[in-house]
């Protein structure tokens, strides 16, 4: 399943916030949005998921969802959003008990996302007894129990120190490699968006507009820890939002 | 500062870095409360007994104690304690499922919001007391305006604190629910309800202790059994011994229900560290 933004545009009130937008996320593949602080990634990103209605434009799903697909458009929180009076398996249970999914059904998806994502030996454990990367990484396995089309992650490391962060892009692309997904990933990190996107579209300050789309061939297996090429698109992406950003800044301090 | 010609100067002696990091963290200390009761009672006693707190003043401890056993003895107790428990439970009850029910309602809906929330800050300050006849032209002498003016007087209270709990959730476990495509009555069972549970018990310690006190109110004005009945005879004899021998009891209520309401806590609120 794709998604088509056609000309999307978005204002709040008097605050023109997104123009103009349009794009294509094709099936299997990776797309970041970069751009900075305040030019509505988060809020193209709600857009896309159904969480609000863009003001002009249209957001397309082309073609079905996969087989056993049960919410095709799936988010993963910046604050993980996982309810503290549940344990790990409660809060991945939690989104199947909706769709009919009980006993050993449910218990077979949920076993399996958490052997996908290494939880299997925390699955009574209370979300305040974990730590930050693994409480994200309930977060995935709760966004992979439903068998997205499109996984929606709105900086989705942001809110964990650097060598956490590390590991779980490692995992990430651990689990895009044994099976594709899709998805679009908001970041401010640009060493994230080379490390994980295949396309990453740059946004300009608000209101934002597509700055440029660069596209990584390499495959994401393959890229690393401070990957010379990497670096070089890294550098190119700085030198396009380095001035939007400081601007982005000082628009700020004027509000 | 830190002037380079300073380490000439004589060295003085290290000194350990003062600590300053104690207090403003409470700590449980079981036998403190106990210890303060025997002490102040322990201090009546002496008053009492050495005679520099007259008898008029306050009654001798044991004398009150006495007047308990014998409440005890002749099965009073009973008599009196059993009316005062049923109606405290019938009216907390529906005060308090009203209340919680009012409020998650306030706190769902911008329309019943509107509506309701002027009303209850209207009825809020009213002295429940006051309405009393009221209720009683209503409901009857009997048993009925009792529950009333229970259930009144707890509703209020509970309403503000479910409201208030209510809002208090995190919009961004709402959010998450909505974008896993829950069902309204999904989120609202498993992420609004759990989510404002610790507000609403603590409002509940609020309206329980304010029952006990309209239950006392209610039995003074026209009970022939109850803790207040007992306690409004023996106050219009000026029998001090068994006015506080109720007061005991009514004292002994609320450290019960206080307590039952943090066994309820500990059992649901476990999640929370
Ligand atoms: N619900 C809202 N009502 C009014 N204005 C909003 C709302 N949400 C966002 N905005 C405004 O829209 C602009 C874009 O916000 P958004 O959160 O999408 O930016 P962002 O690119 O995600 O920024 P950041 O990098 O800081 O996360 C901001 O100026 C913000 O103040
Ligand atoms: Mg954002």
């Amino acid at each position: 399943m794709d998604i088509r933004l056609n000309s999307i545009s978005h204002s709040y009130g008097d605050t023109e916030v997104l123009r103009d937008i349009s794009l294509d996320i094709p099936s299997g593949r990776i797309v970041c949005l970069v751009g900075p602080s305040g030019c509505g990634k988060s809020t193209l990103l709600r857009l896309i998921g159904g969480l609000e209605r863009p003001t002009i434009g249209k957001i397309l799903q082309l073609g079905d969802p996969p087989q056993g697909c049960l919410n095709p458009l799936t988010y993963i929180f910046q604050d993980f959003a996982l309810l503290p009076w549940r344990s790990v398996r409660g809060n991945i249970s939690l989104v199947l008990e909706d769709h009919g999914i009980r006993g050993a059904s449910a218990d077979a998806i949920i076993e399996d996302v958490l052997a996908r994502t290494k939880l299997s030996d925390f699955r009574d454990a209370l979300p305040r007894q974990l730590s930050g990367g693994m409480k994200q990484r309930v977060a995935v396995a709760r966004a992979l129990a439903v068998k997205p089309a499109v996984m929606l992650m709105d900086e989705p490391l942001s809110a964990l120190d650097s060598q956490t962060r590390e590991l779980l892009m490692d995992d990430l692309v651990a689990l895009w490699t044994r099976q594709p997904f899709t998805a679009v990933y908001v970041t401010h990190n640009l060493a994230e968006a080379v490390r994980l996107g295949h396309r990453i579209v740059v946004l300009s300050r608000r209101p934002g507009q597509i700055n440029e789309v660069v596209e990584i061939d390499k495959p994401l297996a393959d890229r690393g820890y401070g990957d010379a090429d990497l670096e070089k698109t890294q550098k190119h992406l700085w030198d396009l939002m380095r001035d939007e950003a400081r601007a982005a800044d000082e628009e700020l301090i004027d509000v | 500062m830190s002037d380079p010609s300073d380490h000439k100067s004589p060295p003085t002696a290290p000194i350990e870095v003062r600590f300053r990091g104690g207090g403003f963290a409470p700590r449980p200390h079981r036998w403190m409360g106990p210890v303060v009761f025997v002490a102040v009672i322990a201090l009546l006693e002496c008053g009492t007994q050495a005679g520099w707190i007259s008898a008029l003043t306050f009654p001798k401890p044991s004398d009150v104690l006495g007047a308990f056993g014998e409440l005890w003895e002749s099965g009073l107790l009973f008599q009196h304690l059993m009316p005062s428990l049923g109606r405290l439970a019938v009216g907390g009850a529906i005060g308090a499922s009203l209340g919680i029910a009012v409020g998650v309602l306030i706190g769902l809906f911008s329309y019943v919001r509107a509506g309701m929330v002027p009303v209850v800050a209207a009825i809020f300050p009213i002295p429940k007391i006051a309405l009393l006849p009221l209720f009683v032209i209503w409901f009857g002498i009997d048993e009925a305006s009792k529950y009333a003016l229970i259930a009144f007087g707890t509703f209020t209270p509970t309403v503000v604190a479910t409201y208030g709990a209510v809002d208090n959730v995190d919009r961004s476990l709402i959010r998450m629910g909505q974008s896993f495509g829950l069902s309204w009555m999904s989120i609202v069972r498993k992420i609004v309800l759990p989510g404002a549970m610790p507000g609403i018990l603590s409002g509940l310690r609020i309206s329980l202790a304010i029952a006990i006190i309209l239950l006392v109110a209610a039995e003074m004005l026209g009970a022939s059994h109850g803790i207040g009945a007992y306690i409004l005879q023996a106050g219009s004899l000026y029998d001090l011994e068994r006015l506080f021998a109720g007061v005991v009891i009514l004292s002994l209520l609320g450290v019960t229900l206080s307590a039952i309401i943090g066994q309820i806590e500990r059992r649901l609120l476990r999640w929370r560290s």
